[in-house]
């Protein structure tokens, strides 16, 4: 599929930040607002589905240079982690803390280690659907 | 010092084996796994003092004692006597192999690993006293054995014999443990110390007698008891040490041990009395019948074991009758269980020391023919008069250990004609008989073993291998078996104290309460007794048979191969096999369809015979949410949408109709105030569309027109039940609550607890967050999958182009 779209090509260039910032906020605005990390890492796809569309496999790969079943990886790591990671301090498996901190720049936020988990699974997401898409648009 | 460790010390020096192995090259990996048995042996004999004096000892680990699952050692007469005799031949074993196996040639670390593994799995059985971790010891001397006798795994021989003990061996232990989980209903324990004691509560159970047989198919399987011996002679495959140890020595006598064991429990039953008895004496003279038409040097001896093991079972079997006696008459009676112990010795030794004999010929001569063979006597001396002593002890002649268990037995055979219950006085007279002419071939193939292969003429061009005597090393261990093969004969009344009747007082628990009660004296000369004179027959029968062999040997050719027990295994599981091929290609279709409709139609009458069985159908319309304009216009998008689906022309078309659906879902997630869903599902009929579109080009054009019409008629019934039933399902789960609802509680605590405003996603990160991590996982599998399959395609295609 080679056409030569300029307009969806250069639309698309701009459209990508956006929706990918806007996956972002989703993806932060999670514990209060409609949105986490899987929708967050959804948009993210949707996002990257874009540029698939808009230019090629090759163009993309080159464009982003990981290879997403390494991110899967990670994802899960910091998901089972996070849920393990309960045991050091002698509770149960899976128990969430939070905090208010502030933070430079941002001020007093709340932070909430649920994030780190969310964070998994948006890396998992993304990981897995992009593997997905590429190992099938990949195979010609 | 829990001595329970030490089960598992043959199991932990097995791991560093293989470092050992790669490491020090120069000496013998045998000589470093020889110290765990020593060491054992040593630590065990400390025992034998105390438990003659009729204690016991116990050590407990437990394992998962909420369902009161422990390792428990249990120390008394019987297991003692089984463990010294496991880490005492297995000390011999190994010192025997590490002649045997070439440092350089053999894969020793696999050897010795698969070698230790099983000492653990024997030890634990032998010990144990809890019945699951027993069944679990023993289902690893299974592997373990199957391990072994596949060790030169490049001969078919050796796998099918290996997968033959392996399929039989299981099959008995999967019903043993049947056996045991039925016992443990009805004595309430998985203790076999409390199920003694609580035995006389359940003897009248339903499960009582299904319990014996159970239990009997297991000890049957794994002692080579007729008709499942068929294993026993293809476990020949294996190196000689492990014939030796496991199959003549250990492993085969668990079935023994077992029913030893179980004899305080299960001895008031008529059942478990002839059952063992019979099919142990049945086995006696099958083994020894059809060992003479043996012609490989250790097949000879598996069925000679069988037929020995068959021996002692009928002895343990007759055991049981000194329960239903008591007064003067018992004593003659108590006499099996004593004979049994006691031949279970002797076999170990002597059978142990033949096995090593023959392993030794194989090695200097190349064959185990023993129509090749014959004429070795003057070149291998010391190896003849091992193999005459082991073979003479077996015929049952003095001055070796065999002849006094062998009178013992035919006392004890002798004896159940007087014995009036269950019809054995009347039955009873078959059973010296059986003894006797089994006791004859007894005697035959073990002159056959030793005359055929050390005496008689040599045939020069027959044997492979230029013949010499084993250096010294090999010959070591089976001379220490003959000697205390002769050593028995001597001083039989101190074997009996020390090992004997503390075994007999373990397995008979009840009749005694000390060792020094067994009242039994053993004695070389013990009068012209109905013994004596049966044994004088057995020589004299024996040798004229032996003498005219070649004349009746034809005999055995009278049975066509097709009836014989190995052509029904063979059979079985060629059936098994082809059936469950046949069982399996009758669903697994290959087609996508078929699965697809066994998955709905099996949620489909699931869920409608559930809703139906609780009588949970309602509907409750006061409760719903009020139609308005944007509701209705989406639904009629929805509709529309679904009908392109079913009638688009191409693919192409269906995918783009399905996103509609899909887009028309998020806006009904929209009027009905469900942001977070309308959001995912956006985006998720985004990318999905996204992801058909890519693998659209890989599907085939759509062919309705090879649909026939009940096709198309059973395909609409099946989509219609699923729509049906999902619909019933909404509605009912929405009509009715039967649980108050859980959204009030994430109302209340989404705050407090979870310092969130968004309930969905706190639902999703934290109080469902198990539901999520699986979620991942299994996302992670899915493109784990994809990958995997694509690029194994991708790889395939280039291999084939290449070959092109």
């Amino acid at each position: 599929m080679k056409a030569n779209d300029v307009i969806l090509q250069t639309a698309t260039k701009v459209v990508f930040f956006i929706i990918f910032l806007f996956s972002i906020h989703i993806f932060f605005a999670g514990h209060f607002a409609p949105g986490g990390g899987f929708v967050g890492g959804l948009l993210t796809t949707a996002a990257i589905v874009l540029l698939l569309l808009a230019f090629d496999l090759k163009t993309v790969q080159e464009a982003l240079p990981f290879n997403f079943m390494i991110v899967v990886a990670v994802g899960l790591l910091l998901a089972l982690g996070m849920a393990a990671g309960s045991f050091i301090f002698n509770v149960p498996f899976f128990t969430h803390t939070f905090g208010d901190f502030y933070l430079p720049l941002f001020g007093l936020t709340s932070l909430h280690t649920a994030m780190i988990f969310d964070a998994g699974v948006y890396l998992v997401v993304v990981g897995s659907t992009i593997t997905m898409i590429q190992s099938i648009g990949g195979d010609s | 010092m829990e001595f329970v460790w030490l089960i598992f010390l043959p199991i932990l020096a097995a791991i560093i084996v293989p470092f050992l192995y790669k490491s020090v090259k120069n000496v013998h990996t045998g000589w470093f796994v020889l110290i765990v048995p020593v060491a054992l042996f040593l630590y065990y004999i400390r025992f034998v003092k105390s438990v003659l004096n009729g204690e016991v000892h116990i050590s407990e680990l437990p394992w998962i004692p909420s369902y009161d699952i422990s390792f428990t050692a249990y120390i008394d007469g019987l297991s003692i006597l089984f463990s010294l005799l496991i880490t005492g031949i297995g000390s011999l074993v190994v010192l025997y192999s590490i002649f045997y196996l070439d440092k350089k040639r053999e894969k020793l670390n696999n050897f010795y690993v698969y070698l230790l593994m099983f000492m653990t799995a024997m030890l634990g059985i032998v010990q144990s006293d809890n019945v699951i971790s027993l069944y679990l010891f023993w289902e690893l001397t299974s592997i373990s054995s199957f391990l072994l006798i596949g060790y030169w795994f490049t001969k078919d021989r050796s796998r099918f014999g290996a997968l033959k003990s392996m399929m039989i061996t299981v099959f008995g232990g999967l019903m043993m443990l049947g056996g045991f989980v039925l016992l443990s209903i009805m004595g309430d324990s998985y203790s076999i110390r409390e199920l003694i004691a609580n035995a006389p509560s359940f003897i009248d159970h339903n499960y009582f007698t299904l319990a014996i047989i159970l239990i009997l198919l297991g000890a049957f399987t794994k002692s080579a008891q007729f008709p499942f011996y068929i294993w026993l002679p293809d476990a020949m495959e294996a190196p000689t040490p492990v014939s030796a140890y496991l199959h003549s020595a250990t492993m085969v006598k668990a079935g023994l041990y077992l029913v030893a064991r179980f004899t305080p429990v299960f001895a008031s039953s008529e059942v478990w009395i002839w059952l063992v008895t019979g099919i142990g004496l049945l086995t006696l003279f099958w083994g020894s019948f059809f060992a003479v038409k043996q012609t490989d040097l250790k097949a000879i001896l598996a069925f000679s074991t069988v037929s020995q093991l068959g021996l002692i079972m009928s002895l343990f079997g007759a055991s049981a009758v000194a329960y239903h006696v008591s007064g003067e008459n018992a004593a003659i009676f108590k006499v099996a269980a004593f004979a049994g112990i006691f031949h279970l010795i002797n076999h170990a030794m002597f059978k142990g020391s033949l096995f090593m004999v023959a392993g030794i010929v194989d090695h200097e001569t190349g064959t185990r023919d023993i129509r090749k063979l014959g004429g070795l006597m003057s070149i291998m001396p010391i190896s003849f008069t091992v193999a005459f002593i082991g073979s003479m002890s077996m015929a049952g002649l003095p001055p070796f250990g065999g002849f006094l268990s062998k009178e013992l037995f035919l006392t004890s055979m002798l004896s159940l004609n007087q014995f009036d219950l269950f019809n054995f006085n009347t039955w009873g007279i078959l059973f010296p008989v059986i003894a006797w002419i089994a006791s004859v071939f007894t005697f035959v193939y073990s002159f056959y073993f030793v005359f055929k292969t050390f005496g008689g003429k040599r045939a020069h061009n027959a044997i492979p291998k230029e013949p010499k005597e084993a250096p010294i090393g090999m010959l070591l261990s089976p001379v220490i078996l003959a000697i205390t093969v002769v050593a028995i004969f001597f001083i039989p009344n101190m074997v009996a104290k020390a090992f004997v009747k503390p075994a007999v007082v373990a397995m008979q628990t009840g009749l005694y309460t000390n060792p020094s009660d067994v009242d039994i004296h053993v004695s070389a000369w013990h009068g012209w007794q109905p013994e004596l004179q049966m044994t004088l027959g057995i020589i004299v029968v024996g040798l004229v048979l032996f003498a005219t062999m070649s004349c009746w040997q034809k005999i055995y050719r009278v049975q066509p191969e097709k009836l014989s027990l190995n052509t029904l295994y063979n059979g079985m599981m060629t059936f098994s096999e082809k059936g469950m091929n046949r069982l399996s290609r009758l669903y697994m279709t290959g087609l996508l369809r078929s699965y697809l409709m066994y998955m709905f139609i099996s949620i489909v009458a699931i869920t409608i015979i559930a809703l139906f069985m609780q009588d949970a159908f309602k509907v409750d319309f006061s409760s719903f949410a009020p139609v308005n304009a944007y509701g209705l216009m989406t639904a009629i998008i929805l509709i529309i949408s679904v009908i392109m689906v079913i009638v688009a022309k191409t693919r192409l078309a269906a995918i783009i109709a399905l996103g509609g659906v899909g887009y028309s879902v998020a806006l009904f997630f929209v009027i009905y105030k469900a942001p977070d869903l309308a959001l995912t599902q956006l985006v998720i009929e985004t990318v999905s569309v996204a992801l058909f579109l890519l693998a659209f080009r890989y599907l085939p054009e759509v062919k309705r027109h090879g649909e026939t019409k009940g096709i198309r008629v059973g395909n609409f019934l099946i989509a219609a039940a699923v729509g049906i039933t999902v619909t019933l399902v909404a509605l009912s789960a929405h009509s009715q609550k039967l649980i108050p609802s859980i959204s009030q509680y994430y109302k209340d605590t989404v705050f407090t607890e979870a310092a969130g405003g968004n309930i969905v996603n706190v639902i999703l990160v934290d109080y469902r967050g198990f539901d999520t991590l699986f979620e991942i996982a299994v996302l992670a599998i899915a493109a784990i999958g994809v990958y995997s399959m694509i690029k194994l395609r991708l790889s395939r295609k280039e291999k084939s182009d290449e070959s092109e």
